[in-house]
């Protein structure tokens, strides 16, 4: 079969139940006895073993399947989960991972068998189960559980009677048997269906209460019991019963003809054979801890439960063709608009219809922007995981608290953004959080805290990541930086805390006093800056010795287009994002004053720094020095900066376009647009500017 | 067979006047042939690079051929075009040349290879080879080596 087509379906679906593995076994270590975890874990594991199944990828079965087996053993209470296992499951999803990361190279899924794992999962299953079943905790009494054995109440009628005693003349052992399906199973005939089977390979089935028929049927509660004539003893046969997935419990006992004459068959209703030896009876544990949580959560199930999301997956790149279609409409717009701007169209009708056309194709963009933005959840959905191994790796104890987790961010910044996040976590878990130690002298909890925040702030979104650790000694950074020869002792003297903390995201800067695989090897800030940088983003860090740090990532919500002041600089046009526009400001020669010989003005009690743009984009200002200047006072963070223009041209909706590879060397400007009369205008990067 | 040997001998260049003399580019590097048009500057770069331009929709950067070279600084004549090439790793660039003549094609006898040592001026440098181009010559452009950065 010819499976390349579904390739792709398989690879996402299964990095989805891989992350939902994730995340229910991290939920399951905090909370063991969670049945509904117990069966989404089992839900999850069975998926991809069907799935890779399907695609025959036979190694990644193997893994999953036996994975599976013990989720079902932790479903039927055989086995209880506890650290160990946490920790060797985890280490399968990883060579699951590791499976997937091949297949999606290279479309096989490689030669690694993972033996040691599958030996560790098999250990799990024999181990646990054998330790349970040599020491039964004291299996209470046949007798006081005699309402349980249903069985011994199963109608005889004379034909049987005469099997039993004719068995038990042959010197085969008559098991009577009770078998208690989950309250949860969806397909109870199925596997009833399998019980008879199993049986049935041991022996013959006398009689069964309901029915054969009525089993199939389904027509019985959760509970059918059986009497079987076998060579075995009742231990194998209450094993192989168990052995059913989805099978509560199996009682059972040996049956002695303690007088077939007894019996009278025409009452027929009582059997009176006693259960001997009742130790023999191994009693599943009722697994009263098991029950009470799983009360709980199905009233949580009830309210909890995700609603399915009626979605459509769509390839990125057909949004890529309907975002630049967008695109494309919006430059076409402009032009319509600044063409009948130039001819002065008196003509109502013609402006209305435009009008009309521009509210049109902004709601297209709105929505095509919609279609691209997913929440960063798929992200940061990964994390609770890796600070968790991040803890076992470190010694250090410490809580990751998420929030945000729906906040929205166009699709290609989504996926790139992971890295950085990861970077700025492993630095806050490594460097930032103390150890346990030094924690408790300083009289903080134990636990150390990271947070990750996000939130929409205007056009922006916010993602920070803090700590409540050490803090970033900038008395050691300084000391680093002379050390390494990045910057003089003078020039340590004049720098300020925030100049020399932005020293951390220089190349091969890295303060850690031990390397370790975790960070340290400086590679990490420089990476993270240039990444968002990339994304035209923006990263900064506050940090407050010994209370912690605060690193702050700004990103813009959307890539492709946004609205933009068109201004006028020496005769060239340049755009201005409205988005880092606070306000416009008409100021006078007179009010300008010099502070360490940069030129800054005073506005509503705030002192801010004047860029002249003609100066720093090397072009003549067409103005007069003594008029009156116009500033756009810009921010970014809470740093503002007056830009000076020669004129204002209004507000229009651009379209971001790259420069090209060829000219990414200029750091003033972030892009390019193309205006309604088909100039090229550039867009200035405020960030650069400030 | 044959047939296949004789299209890899076989090389087309566009030609090129740029002041009294004349250079071939390949033909299969380039994308499209435009007549000037607006070029907005871009702040900040090298002098060489003129800035960019709209071509149905995408911004290109275009660069001056002739200051590239060490030549005078472009006059635009009723003759200037810029010729969009597309490069593998760059993607699309204009370069403004004074004039565009015809295309040439030339076999491999009728092409010399220059040697990196008679090399005497600055542009010489962007020169892999000399072809025939009917009484006179034409220096074939080594495109590499134009668009790479000093």
């Amino acid at each position: 079969m010819d499976v390349s087509q579904y390739l792709e379906i398989f690879i996402d679906e299964t990095k989805e139940h891989l992350q939902s593995l994730n995340t229910q076994i991290l939920e399951l270590e905090q909370n063991p006895e969670n049945m509904d975890t117990i069966n989404e874990v089992f839900r999850a594991a069975h998926s991809l073993k069907g799935m890779a199944g399907t695609m025959g990828y036979k190694r990644m079965q193997t893994l999953t399947h036996d994975m599976e087996n013990v989720f079902s053993e932790v479903r039927n209470g055989h086995i209880k989960v506890n650290a160990s296992m946490i920790d060797c499951l985890f280490q399968c999803l990883d060579a699951l991972e590791e499976y997937l990361a091949t297949i999606q190279e290279t479309g096989d899924e490689g030669t690694n068998d993972n033996e040691m794992l599958i030996k560790d999962l098999n250990a799990m299953l024999t181990g646990e189960k054998t330790e349970e079943a040599a020491a039964p905790p004291a299996p209470p009494k046949a007798a006081t559980d005699v309402s349980k054995e249903k069985w011994r109440s199963i109608p005889l009628g004379e034909a049987e009677n005469h099997v039993i005693s004719e068995a038990v003349k042959q010197g085969k052992n008559v098991i009577g048997l009770t078998v208690y399906v989950q309250e949860s199973c969806i397909l109870k005939a199925a596997r009833a269906f399998l019980v008879f089977k199993a049986l049935e390979e041991l022996g013959e089935i006398i009689i069964s209460n309901p029915s054969a028929q009525d089993i199939e049927d389904e027509k019985f509660d959760f509970d059918f019991s059986i009497i079987m004539v076998t060579d075995c003893s009742v231990e194998k046969a209450l094993a192989a019963a168990n052995k059913v997935s989805e099978i509560r419990e199996v009682c059972g006992a040996l049956i002695t003809p303690g007088g077939t004459e007894a019996v009278e068959p025409v009452k027929g209703t009582q059997e009176t054979v006693a259960a001997e030896a009742p130790a023999a009876a191994k009693k599943v544990e009722p697994k009263p801890a098991a029950k009470e949580p799983k009360k709980e959560n199905k009233a949580v199930e009830k309210k909890g439960k995700p609603v399915v999301n009626r979605t459509v997956r769509v390839d990125i790149e057909k949004l890529d063709v309907l975002m630049n279609l967008v695109s494309e409409l919006i430059i076409a717009k402009n032009s319509l608009v600044s063409a009948t701007n130039i001819e002065g169209a008196t003509n109502a009708g013609v402006n209305e219809q435009i009008e009309y056309l521009e509210s049109v194709t902004t709601n297209l963009h709105e929505s095509v922007m919609k279609v691209r933005m997913v929440p960063i959840e798929s992200v940061v959905n990964k994390f609770p995981r890796m600070i968790r191994d991040l803890q076992k790796k470190l010694g250090k104890k410490m809580e990751l608290y998420m929030s945000g987790e729906e906040t929205e961010l166009d699709r290609t910044v989504v996926d790139e953004i992971g890295d950085p996040l990861m970077h700025l976590l492993r630095n806050s878990a490594d460097h930032g959080l103390e150890s346990a130690e030094v924690r408790r002298e300083r009289g903080k909890p134990e636990v150390g805290s990271i947070f990750l925040n996000a939130y929409q702030e205007g056009n922006n979104v916010v993602i920070e990541v803090r700590d409540d650790g050490n803090g970033i000694d900038v008395a050691a950074v300084r000391q680093k930086a002379i050390e390494r020869g990045t910057i003089t002792e003078e020039q340590a003297e004049y720098m300020s805390e925030k100049e020399i903390i932005d020293l951390l995201f220089l190349p091969s800067f890295s303060t850690a006093k031990i390397v370790s695989d975790v960070s340290g090897r400086g590679v990490g800030l420089d990476v993270v800056r240039s990444k968002i940088q990339a994304l035209s983003g923006e990263v900064e860090v506050k940090s407050k010795l010994g209370v912690g740090s605060t690193w702050i990532i700004r990103l813009p919500l959307t890539l492709a287009i946004i609205q933009a002041l068109m201004v006028d600089v020496g005769g060239e046009k340049y755009a201005i994002s409205l988005g880092a526009i606070d306000t416009i400001e008409d100021i006078s020669p007179d009010d300008i004053k010099l502070v360490q010989s940069k030129e800054v003005i005073t506005l509503r009690g705030s002192v801010i720094p004047l860029v002249r743009l003609n100066e720093v984009l090397g072009i003549e200002s067409t103005k007069d020095s003594s008029e009156d200047l116009i500033a756009v006072i810009v921010k970014k963070g809470d740093k503002q900066a007056g830009l000076i223009i020669d004129d204002l041209m209004g507000q229009q909706e651009i379209v971001i376009k790259s420069l090209g590879k060829y000219i990414n060397k200029s750091k003033e400007i972030s892009g390019a647009t193309i205006l309604g009369d088909g100039e090229v205008a550039l867009i200035l990067d405020t960030n650069a500017l400030l | 067979m044959d047939n296949t040997k004789k299209i890899d001998d076989v090389n087309q260049y566009i030609v090129i006047s740029m002041g009294d003399e004349q250079f071939g580019i390949d033909i299969r590097y380039i994308d499209n042939i435009v007549k000037m048009q607006h070029i907005t500057r871009v702040p900040n770069v090298a002098p060489y690079i003129k800035g960019v331009i709209n071509l149905r929709g995408e911004v290109l950067p275009v660069m001056s051929l002739r200051l590239k070279m060490g030549m005078e600084n472009d006059v635009e004549t009723k003759a200037s075009r810029i010729i969009i090439l597309r490069l593998e790793q760059l993607g699309m660039l204009g370069i403004i040349v004074d004039e565009v003549k015809e295309v040439l094609t030339l076999d491999e006898e009728d092409m010399e290879k220059t040697t990196s040592s008679n090399g005497k001026e600055e542009k010489d440098s962007f020169v892999f080879a000399v072809g025939k181009y009917g009484e006179s010559l034409v220096s074939l452009l080594d495109l590499n080596t134009v668009v790479s950065f000093d």
